[in-house]
């Protein structure tokens, strides 16, 4: 465990207090943005303040900053260290990032949601000013002079008067003696004095990624470990009626069999039962594992066929359903006459697929479980794990390594209850190793959707009355597996937040239950949602006769807050009056993507084309204008693609943009070939033969990222990219081929 | 009994003559920097080099192995970073980072052969190689740059 070290907050305390270290205690109120209802996310307690332990200086002026969200790709164990690095200002050569356990005085470390940054850089910021006053104080007091004298400069406090310098490891165990200043007392560093913020800086894991030293689950290791794969029932609900383990007992190296009981009520993040095979080494339990017969009762799924239901979804979707947003009057409207404009979409079920497959190790010893875990959610562990095995959640210390990948499946730590269920009975730490078979056909899965949408149009094309309607399983689906209508977060996904300017206008959701565990991928329901809403607008523009580009600024309609009043939505759980949905930041970056794309200034041959589309997710506008070329025999080649982005304060520029580039490629994915079907309740995929993703010669060849510059509070950079890259794809397709995309993936329509 | 070298040190192996190469030098020789990605030779994350050429490890029976110099992302830049690491250090590459040793294996291998290459040249060498982060533009990148370095 070299290159990650993860710090016991106790121990970490501990240890840096007897060094004489200076460690600060600092307040800041818990993550408000729960998603409703999920397990394992709900808020710890009901306390409005959580003490917690984000940064320590020790003697020799090295300075701890603790790093409580998990890293999975966005820089983000980075860039909060360097918010607080900034304000304390320290000398980020002097820092060392210390990786969180498990632990809710940390307050929420759910790393999804687009939300490290945005619910993070107060309490970052609070800690490192709180730091400096302290210090400043503390050399005050050294040299009898007020405080309002000396000035924090680069890892020391200066006496501005007579130049004397005394450096923050000389300054921490005085400091350390001192009160802490409230929060309302704590004054903050001007913009112009920033020294990290909005410049950035490298991932802090860099070098030890390209020499390969990193430590992501795969990699971790406990002494006396052995290794398990599990054969999890193929459908849903199913269970082990009896197993045969004598060819699997056989194969050299595997030591047991192990049954593990299936899930009781809903499944949430429980363990899905079946059987392990435990071996001393992966390959030997791999193989262990292809020799296993088993009998299963596969229950009442079993009758899943995805084909059916896609019908089931689209006749749900045609028929009027719950009505969970409202403007105007979009019956009369309609009845009204004049021409009206219908569409159906769909978009299949889709798995995660990160690169890294689930893996935990974990050992149960003396009733504790000590796990180290590939987790963008290090609470759920805890929770989950102590409800498996009937103990204290405070028992079970969950340790986080890098993440390789996550987009939301490795919030649910189903796989590390596996690990320590199996620990507990083979009586030694365990290593859980899921195939890349097993991610695939086990996964939570993004949900499958259909919409149906309706406008009519008056003379000019604009939209008279907007209804659209999403039939989806929902998320919640995994707390009550009857529930089929859709949550307010979800509608909220590109839906009831809807920022057109139409005067009547309804949002509806239908009924759909869930026949297959659904999550929450890498943007969530805004995939489906912003599919429709930008296609369709797109329809209704060339319908109309009109460029796509003027017909969207005309849709959006003037600079303004869109209000919520008339349709409400959880806003991300943000406070509208903060972040409110702001058509003036939508409008300005469509029409920096047109500038910098030579949006209708570019003339194209056969085959080739632009599309267009926009889209608010997680606080944070995005434009996107795709370039594309569709090859005689049918194949997409996307040669550029414009992103412009205003996500309000930007800590970390290079990353965010790495981060809009990759969800450029995320998006080619799903829109090219993404899709998960079941036949009799079992997966029908399994590898990326069969689930295939965007490779280097499908991806966007070049992805120009702009970034407005924004003094608006920050907002998500994670997820924001994907929603208005497909729809701007297929209607590119659209310009190029005159086929329209109404059904995701891509390949299901045949454009030439 | 198997033997080759790995990193340029001596290596017996006395188990099963069909373990993947990659459970070998996972489990056994520690050297974790080789990824499991897929199992079926599909994405590329478990790229070691076979007598300096590129092969997907955890489709490389240790049978096959037999006799060979291995090399993995430990061994990449022993005697210092290879051009391809300081290249994806200087473009900042990685995002999660997980599939970057295999993609830097592959990268180093084809830079070998290929002195100048082609953006056709570089699909055809590197689309073997899944990035689900999406790192495919500065991958492209950095291999045009350590070309540079190298020539």
């Amino acid at each position: 465990m070299s290159a990650i070290e993860n710090v016991s907050r106790r121990g970490f305390m501990k240890g840096a207090a007897s060094a004489g270290a200076f460690v600060l205690a600092v307040r800041f109120l818990p993550d408000s943005v729960q998603a409703e209802g999920l397990p394992g996310n709900a808020p710890v307690d009901g306390a409005a303040l959580h003490p917690s332990v984000y940064v320590g200086i020790d003697p020799d002026g090295t300075v701890h900053i603790i790093a409580h969200r998990s890293e999975m790709g966005t820089t983000s164990r980075t860039s909060l260290p360097m918010i607080l690095a900034d304000e304390l200002d320290a000398d980020w050569k002097r820092v060392k990032i210390e990786q969180a356990i498990g632990d809710a005085r940390y307050g929420s470390q759910d790393t999804d949601g687009s939300h490290s940054i945005r619910e993070f850089y107060e309490p970052m910021r609070q800690a490192g000013a709180t730091a400096r006053i302290m210090l400043t104080q503390a050399a005050a007091n050294q040299w009898g002079v007020s405080s309002s004298e000396c000035a924090a400069d680069l890892h020391a406090i200066v006496h501005k008067a007579s130049g004397r310098r005394l450096g923050y490891g000389e300054l921490a165990s005085a400091a350390a003696k001192l009160p802490v200043p409230k929060t309302a007392e704590l004054q903050f560093k001007p913009k112009s004095a920033w020294r990290y913020v909005g410049k950035g800086a490298p991932s802090y894991d860099l070098s030890d990624v390209v020499t390969g030293k990193a430590v992501y689950g795969m990699d971790a290791h406990m002494d006396g470990m052995v290794y398990a794969s599990i054969q999890h029932p193929p459908v849903l609900g199913g269970k082990v009626k009896s197993f045969d383990d004598k060819e699997t007992l056989k194969v050299a190296g595997v030591s047991q069999t192990v049954a593990i009981d299936p899930f009781q009520g809903p499944w949430g993040f429980q363990p899905l039962g079946g059987v392990a095979v435990i071996a001393k080494n992966t390959w030997a339990a791999f193989q262990g594992k292809k020799s296993l017969q088993i009998d299963w009762d596969n229950g009442p799924n079993a009758n899943y066929n995805s084909d059916q239901y896609k019908k089931q979804l689209q006749e749900t979707a045609r028929n009027p359903a719950k009505v969970v947003g409202n403007r105007g009057d979009v019956d009369s409207a309609f009845a009204q006459g004049g021409k009206i404009i219908e569409a159906e979409y769909y978009v299949p079920h889709l798995a995660h697929a990160a690169m890294e497959p689930l893996v935990a190790v974990a050992d149960f010893r003396d009733g504790k479980v000590t796990a180290w875990a590939t987790t963008q959610n290090p609470q759920a562990v805890q929770d989950t794990v102590a409800k498996a095995l009937g103990i204290d959640k405070e028992n079970v210390v969950c340790h986080v390594t890098l993440l390789g990948g996550g987009f939301g499946r490795k919030s649910k730590p189903d796989y590390v209850a596996e690990a320590a269920i199996l620990s507990k009975k083979v009586g030694r730490p365990v290593k859980v190793v899921w195939t890349r078979e097993d991610d695939i056909q086990f996964d939570y899965y993004h949900s499958v959707s259909a919409m149906y949408m309706k406008a009519s149009v008056d003379a000019n094309g604009k939209p008279t009355a907007w209804l659209q309607r999403s039939v989806y399983p929902p998320i919640g689906s995994l707390g009550d597996p009857k529930l089929n209508y859709g949550g307010d977060f979800e509608m909220g996904m590109g839906f009831t937040d809807i920022p057109f300017d139409v005067p009547n206008l309804r949002v509806e959701n239908g009924p759909a239950t869930a026949q297959v565990r659904i999550g929450w991928l890498r943007s969530v329901a805004n995939i489906y949602h912003a599919f429709a809403v930008q296609t369709f607008a797109d329809e209704l523009a060339h319908a109309a006769g009109r460029d796509p580009m003027d017909y969207m600024l005309e849709l959006i309609g003037p600079p303004r807050a869109v209000d919520i009043a008339s349709m409400k939505h959880p806003n991300y759980g943000a406070n509208y009056d903060v972040y409110p949905n702001d058509t003036g930041r939508l409008r300005k970056v469509l029409e920096i993507a047109a500038e910098k794309s030579g949006w209708g200034k570019r003339k194209f041959a056969k085959g080739a084309g632009m599309g267009i589309a926009v889209h608010r997710s997680f606080l944070t506008y995005v434009a996107n204008v795709v370039e594309v070329q569709v090859t005689d025999d049918g194949k997409v080649h996307i040669p550029r693609v414009d992103t412009v982005v205003d996500a309000g304060l930007v800590t970390n520029p290079e990353a965010t943009r790495a981060q809009f580039q990759g969800a450029a490629v995320f998006a080619t994915s799903i829109a090219l070939s993404g899709s998960i079907t079941a036949t009799n309740g079992a997966i029908d995929q399994s590898n990326f033969d069969s689930y295939p993703v965007a490779r280097m010669r499908d991806a966007p060849l070049q992805t120009n990222v702009t970034l407005v510059d924004s003094d608006a509070p920050p907002a998500g950079v994670g997820e924001p990219g994907v929603p208005p890259f497909i729809p701007a794809l297929c209607n590119a397709i659209f310009a190029a081929t005159g086929k329209r995309v109404r059904e995701l993936p891509l390949s299901k329509t045949k454009l030439v | 009994m198997v033997k080759l070298k790995v990193n340029g040190m001596e290596r017996s192996f006395d188990g099963d003559p069909a373990m993947p190469l990659l459970w070998y030098l996972r489990d056994e020789l520690r050297l974790t920097g080789t990824k499991f990605g897929c199992g079926m030779a599909l994405c590329g994350a478990c790229t070691v080099h076979k007598d300096g050429k590129a092969v997907r490890s955890c489709s490389t029976p240790m049978s096959a192995a037999a006799g060979a110099e291995i090399t993995t992302i430990e061994g990449l830049g022993a005697n210092g970073l290879h051009p391809v690491q300081k290249a994806w250090m200087h473009i900042n590459v990685p995002q999660c980072g997980y599939c970057q040793p295999g993609q830097m294996m592959q990268a180093a291998s084809f830079l070998k052969t290929t002195k100048k290459p082609t953006d056709a040249d570089i699909d055809a060498a590197m689309s073997g190689n899944i990035c689900r982060c999406g790192t495919y533009q500065r991958v492209r990148a950095a291999i045009k740059s350590a070309a540079e370095e190298l020539a």
